[in-house]
């Protein structure tokens, strides 16, 4: 069993949601982006959405594209990514970590190449954005002779016949886009949500993640009781620039921003932060 | 015929997910699936439908001033002492160059199919121009997206926009040139897909705008091939074109492509040379990546981030180029080469003096690698060059570059 599937195995049994936590990798500098991986599990978030940077973030807002720009001022690269897992997994055999980017990194790797390194490196999943299924012949062979899971992108265009054929190629969960729209988007309609998740649940027994446009616990809680996973990155990745110049501060605020989330979803806190 | 293509190219390519050989296709997040699919079967639609087809050509010939002529640099062509060189005036068009033929055609069909919001990215701003031209013509609101140095540096281009009344949007983001305005533009797009068309300006993108810019400007080759065989009764023995994402380029090409006599020569920017890293020549210098939804050659590091590009024509200064030209590229049938700033200035001040035809810069690539190709060539045969475009927009650059200030 999968680290994705053992830990949402685990997750329904205790009829809880998955809290999927995303910070770019090397935002706001290299140094930290360990400590703020071990302050997301602290908090209380089941996986790791690590951001790959890349120069041309065509899916992502403001928050997100800035948070690549920071990091690419130190070169993080795709090598640097990986070795930033390998040192995690050191201390952390059991929270899963997906990588979540774009495919001209991967591309320059060799699909193999990064297949075979990713696995050794102890990543579970793999989110290319900018690669529908029409394009995965080439890549996700090479993830799943690797043991890695192709984690795909639904949208609200996305038809019944979309939702079946890619629920069909996809492993460790599928990651529904709530809003058309970027990354950070305001205007979550939960209704909408509501109804397009139980549409891909009727197509699936995969995992539904929700993301995009959550921003507060409020939010958090709201998602938490109709999907299976609950995906929050630019409220996130605002916290971490907002206290980019005082590191111990910003490990901190991120760290009690996730038990906030973690809590509402649970149930046991107001839904303030 | 080149080695390693069939006897036909013309009508077999792209395939239907948008591959030219192992380029183009369709690489966006899921949000923007269904409605490239739903762009694309209106243009199939439309593309076979006899109104629609009518309706272009009515503007192109009315509006746009179209058929652009062919001229015979005779000066020119005696000075080199080589080949007779053909110019394919398409500077002569409404707004100043071919980008035009483009955007009627892609407002027509954002017409049709309903949709009241045009937005468009912009480099040097002609693209911008020559969409809001049509958008305010059509009365469809008009967003255009363009880097925030490049507003800076073309000032005269942001204004003629904002009059034909446009909003143009400073992208502040990653390099803040085209290729981040492209970025904003499909971020745009991907949030008000309902009722929103939008306008890529070259034959790059995901399926199927390489296809549908290409088809719009290849009204470029088809009037040319029938002007010179008019004219000598023969085709030309070579053509050329500049070659930034590539839409003057596929639009004189195609039409040719199955003339295996006729030699074509794609041409890129070297900017400052290509051994010293400061051009815009992903085909000369680059390799194969995914960007902007296609696979194609593109100016990228080890690491696969996509680097800045530099060349004095700003319509030219652009990371990657359409896949049609990446696949004619590897097939052998085109060939491509690359030309400096100082050669390209240099053609810029030959045609201005010897044939008083005041060249954009761009297009004063094609015609400097002409310049060298002719005197190889022997009088009795022929170069078609595609003059893309007019200098006016050029001035404040090419002053610059001789240390006055207009």
């Amino acid at each position: 069993m999968s680290r994705l599937e053992s830990c949402f195995a685990q997750l329904a049994e205790q009829g809880r949601s998955a809290l999927v936590s995303y910070i770019t990798a090397g935002d706001p500098h290299p140094d930290h982006s360990l400590e703020l991986m071990r302050a997301l599990v602290r908090g209380g978030s089941d996986v790791i959405e690590l951001g790959v940077p890349f120069s041309d973030p065509m899916a992502d807002g403001p928050v997100i594209q800035r948070a690549v720009e920071r990091a690419l001022r130190h070169h993080v690269s795709l090598q640097d990514v990986l070795a930033l897992v390998k040192r995690f997994r050191q201390q952390d055999q059991t929270t899963p970590v997906v990588l979540m980017g774009y495919l001209n990194p991967v591309e320059v790797m060799g699909f193999a190449a990064f297949a075979s390194a990713a696995a050794a490196a102890g990543v579970d999943g793999v989110l290319t954005v900018d690669m529908p299924p029409e394009e995965s012949e080439g890549l996700v062979p090479a993830l799943r002779s690797q043991g890695l899971d192709p984690i795909y992108l639904l949208a609200p265009t996305s038809d019944a016949g979309r939702i079946q054929r890619i629920c069909a190629q996809a492993s460790g969960f599928v990651y529904y886009v709530s809003i058309k729209g970027v990354t950070g988007a305001a205007h979550l309609d939960l209704e909408g949500v509501r109804a397009k998740v139980a549409e891909i649940k009727a197509q699936t027994g995969l995992p539904v993640g929700v993301g995009f446009g959550i921003r507060d616990a409020a939010t958090a809680a709201a998602i938490a009781g109709l999907a299976d996973a609950v995906i929050v990155g630019s409220a996130i990745v605002s916290r971490i620039e907002q206290l980019a110049e005082d590191p111990q501060a910003m490990l901190a605020d991120v760290e009690n921003f996730v038990t906030s989330l973690r809590q509402a979803m649970d149930g046991s806190l107001p839904l303030k932060y | 015929m080149t080695e390693g293509i069939s006897e036909t190219i013309i009508g077999k390519y792209p395939d239907s997910r948008g591959h030219f050989g192992p380029y183009g296709g369709i690489f966006v997040a899921e949000t923007l699936m269904a409605p490239l699919d739903e762009l694309r079967q209106a243009y199939e639609r439309y593309r076979q439908d006899p109104a629609f087809l009518a309706e272009i050509d009515k503007d192109l010939q009315d509006y746009v001033g179209r058929p652009s002529p062919i001229y015979h640099a005779e000066r020119w062509s005696s000075e080199l002492g080589g080949a007779q060189l053909y110019l394919k005036r398409e500077d002569l068009n409404h707004t100043g160059a071919h980008k035009v033929n483009n955007t009627i055609g892609q407002a027509l069909l954002a017409k049709r199919m309903g949709k009241t919001r045009i937005i468009a990215e912009t480099g040097a701003g002609q693209h911008g121009v020559a969409t809001a031209t049509v958008a305010a013509r059509l009365g469809l609101e008009c967003v255009v997206y363009m880097g925030a140095v490049d507003v800076a540096r073309q000032e005269a281009n942001v204004y003629r926009m904002k009059l034909l009344g446009a909003t143009v949007v400073p992208v502040t983001s990653g390099s803040k040139t085209l290729k981040d305005a492209l970025n904003e533009a499909m971020r745009d797009w991907v949030t008000n897909v309902d009722n929103t068309f939008y306008i890529i300006g070259t034959v790059a993108g995901p399926h199927p705008y390489p296809a549908m810019v290409r088809d719009f400007q290849t009204v470029i080759g088809r009037e040319a091939r029938a002007q010179m065989l008019a004219r000598n009764g023969k085709l030309p023995d070579a053509l050329v074109a500049c070659v930034g994402g590539g839409s003057n380029a596929i639009g004189l090409f195609y039409p040719f492509l199955d003339d295996a006599e006729v030699t074509i020569y794609g041409v890129e920017a070297a900017g400052d040379g290509l051994d010293s890293g400061h051009h815009a020549a992903p085909l000369c210098a680059g390799r194969p990546g995914v960007l902007h939804g296609n696979r194609t050659y593109l100016m990228e590091d080890r690491d696969g981030q996509i680097i800045e590009t530099h060349s004095v024509s700003a319509g030219l200064d652009y990371p990657g180029v359409g896949p049609e030209h990446a696949w004619l590229k590897d097939s052998g049938r085109a060939n491509y080469v690359a030309i400096t700033d100082a050669e390209a200035l240099a053609a810029f001040h030959s045609l201005t003096r010897i044939e008083g035809i005041i060249p954009a810069l761009e297009s004063s690539h094609a015609l400097a690698y002409a310049q060298q190709l002719a005197p190889r060539m022997s009088p009795e045969q022929s170069i078609l060059i595609n003059l893309s475009g007019r200098g006016d927009k050029d001035m404040h650059t090419v002053a610059a570059r001789e240390g006055l200030k207009l």
